[in-house]
């Protein structure tokens, strides 16, 4: 036991002394949270609107003046013939055209059907469907405002609820991804190059010729990033309350004992690495690419896993980032129980103990190779 | 007793195409400080990875203290100090951490075994604070010995530790193994500085994975019956290649100024050599029978032993 503090006393020299990884390992979740909050952001805020109006009554100007006081557009250009309208795409001035016919008010009073035209730029697809659905809400309010009075007929009246996000903030998104991110990276990156820097420094080899037995290595090397990767997700998790505004909807008692089973999660994997390569560049590599991406892409925070093709869908299972992701959107944005995330804790758990006995089972207890 | 005994090891690396060790026996004697003497690639590190348990021998066994270092592996590592080649501390650790952290790994704890290594760490005590990344050479080598010593084992295995040193470290370095020697420690040390010879109680000459000769320095030398001349001339590169095409040449190498020459007939036709060299238009030169040293030894065995082959 004396030995076990022994080294994590000085797992935590070496990290303390080292000025890069103490900035990767404070610096990174700070960096990516304020960037995910603030600057790479998914939510469609302020979309400069171009207006193309044939009629110019007051029925139009309520319109226009309802869209630009709507926090999504803002009216930037008032056009005059059809031509107009590629050019200011082409330029890219505008996001979305909004184009009214001749005599709007007069038709619409007289229950005739009026059609109102919105063009979108779709060279970003997410962004056109966005601004279109705003645009299309803001005038279907105004319909209904208009008809108030009359007596329709046969009418669906729609009321929709956002569940779980009613702001339809993107932090719901990008937090939990965040989290997930982070500690693949810091847990199965730190670890691994910690471990291989031993075998590159010879120190290993000390370590070899000594009476502690190489599980306790692989223990003692571990139990600090562990403590470290913990503290980022308080970091991360305080950030996400007091700065972006988001809530913990479920329990963070079993938010964080989740998060710790996902942290020993990369922790194995780390060790896994490296007791498989020799040099940091290597483990750093592995770590990146083989680590990082598939965790970027089958996670689902960035992209739909539905939307995959049947093997990637198939293959997204492997990730285990894919699962931790799974659990904290239920416990922090739906604020679910225990019961609901059992299966993805079970399939995180399992795939623990399979790298886990994996990397035990490989480490060498000599230089042979 | 003996502290060390290494019967018929042979270790090749990279699937057998590699031959590091070849056939190798050897005894060290309790409380001894031997001597592995041999080139770079000559197989001493490849044999103490082998008694430290790091590596495992294809054929032939090995123990150290009485211990099988296969079989009983982990007693083994409970009681070497090893100190590898290459300097194997943390360095962004200072000297005071690092030694405390070695003793806290192998059980024990600085005062405990402080007399160890007092005269020793006295040396780089003022120093302790500082980072073992930013000392000298011979202070980080003083620090490994430290390290290896804090534990108070019965055999000690120095690979190299004078290698990169300056001479005056080495030297204080060899008199702190004799006074470790003095405690009774065995001492296995290798080192590819045959000047450094003189200083252990027995040697072993390595070369290619071969043991050339076991003995103490002196019977090694006193083996060597060969008859040597020491030529000396101005022009010392066109001198030795001079000497190597002469038809009585049997070998000739530089040492410094000199070359070390041994003719096929002995020292009878000396004559005839100065003779051959004054044609040759060489100024200055000097012919007299010197008495072989380890160099020329070692020399002589390696060509031996690669002609025997």
């Amino acid at each position: 036991m004396k030995v076990f503090f022994a080294f994590v006393k000085k797992e935590f020299w070496h990290v303390i002394r080292d000025k890069r990884s103490l900035i990767i390992l404070i610096g990174l979740p700070i960096v990516m949270m304020l960037l995910f909050g603030f600057a790479l952001t998914s939510e469609v805020k302020n979309s400069n609107i171009a207006i193309l109006d044939f009629s110019k009554d007051a029925a139009t100007k309520t319109l226009v003046d309802r869209i630009d006081q709507s926090q999504y557009f803002t009216v930037n250009k008032y056009l005059h013939s059809e031509n107009e309208i590629e050019g200011v795409f082409r330029k890219g001035e505008v996001r979305l055209v909004l184009i009214f016919p001749q005599n709007f008010e007069n038709d619409l009073s007289k229950d005739k059907k009026k059609q109102v035209r919105l063009v979108a730029d779709a060279s970003d697809p997410n962004t056109a469907n966005i601004t279109i659905n705003y645009a299309s809400a803001i005038i279907r309010d105004y319909q209904n405002e208009v008809n108030e009075n009359k007596k329709l007929p046969y009418a669906i009246e729609m009321e929709t609820r956002m569940l779980y996000n009613p702001q339809l903030k993107s932090s719901y998104n990008f937090v939990p991804g965040v989290m997930t991110l982070i500690m693949m990276l810091l847990g199965a990156m730190m670890t691994s190059v910690s471990i291989v820097k031993e075998k590159e420094m010879g120190t290993m080899e000390i370590l070899l010729v000594s009476p502690m037995k190489p599980i306790m290595v692989l223990i003692s090397k571990a139990v600090p990033y562990m403590v470290l990767c913990f503290l980022d997700i308080i970091l991360i998790l305080l950030m996400a309350v007091y700065i972006l505004d988001m809530p913990i909807q479920g329990s963070l008692v079993l938010l964080l004992a989740e998060s710790l089973l996902f942290i020993i999660t990369t922790l194995s994997l780390g060790l896994l690495i490296s007791v498989n390569v020799n040099s940091q560049q290597v483990a750093m590599f592995i770590s990146l690419v083989a680590l990082l991406m598939p965790s970027l892409i089958f996670s689902g925070f960035m992209f739909p896993i539905e939307n995959m093709p049947l093997p990637l869908q198939v293959m997204s299972n492997l990730i285990p980032t894919k699962w931790y992701y799974s659990i904290v959107k239920a416990i922090m944005v739906k604020g679910l129980a225990f019961e609901y995330v059992v299966k993805q804790t079970l399939i995180l758990v399992a795939m623990t103990v399979f790298f886990l006995t994996v990397a035990i089972k490989k480490f060498k207890i000599n230089l042979e190779v | 007793m003996s502290s060390i005994s290494i019967n018929n090891i042979t270790k090749t690396y990279e699937k057998g195409k590699v031959l590091a060790l070849d056939n190798i026996s050897l005894e060290v004697k309790s409380g001894e400080l031997f001597g592995l003497i041999g080139p770079d690639g000559a197989g001493k590190t490849t044999l103490f990875r082998i008694l430290t348990t790091l590596l495992v021998a294809d054929k032939g066994q090995a123990t150290v203290a009485g211990l099988d270092v296969v079989k009983n592996l982990w007693d083994i590592r409970k009681i070497v100090g090893y100190m590898p080649g290459k300097f194997s501390l943390y360095q962004d650790l200072s000297i005071e951490e690092n030694l405390n952290f070695f003793a806290t790994v192998f059980n024990t704890t600085v005062e405990e075994n402080f007399h160890l290594i007092e005269d020793i760490y006295v040396q780089i005590e003022p120093f302790k604070k500082r980072l073992a990344g930013k000392l000298s050479g011979g202070m980080k080598q003083k620090l490994a010995l430290c390290c290896a010593l804090i534990h108070q084992p019965k055999v000690l295995f120095l690979d190299e530790p004078t290698t990169g040193v300056d001479p005056v470290s080495r030297k204080e370095f060899w008199d702190m193994l004799d006074r470790l020697k003095e405690r009774g420690i065995t001492i296995l040390v290798s080192t590819p500085y045959m000047d450094e010879a003189s200083r252990c109680d027995r040697i072993a000459l390595i070369q290619k994975g071969k043991i050339l000769d076991i003995d103490t320095l002196e019977n090694i030398i006193s083996k060597n019956t060969q008859l040597l001349l020491a030529v000396k001339g101005e022009e010392r590169f066109r001198l030795l290649n001079d000497i190597r095409a002469y038809e009585d040449t049997l070998t000739c190498f530089a040492f410094g100024e000199e070359n070390h020459v041994v003719l096929k007939s002995g020292t009878e036709k000396v004559d005839f050599l100065s003779k051959y060299l004054a044609d040759k238009k060489h100024k200055g030169v000097e012919i007299k029978p010197i008495e072989p040293n380890i160099e020329d030894t070692f020399i002589k065995l390696m060509l031996e032993s690669e002609n025997a082959q």
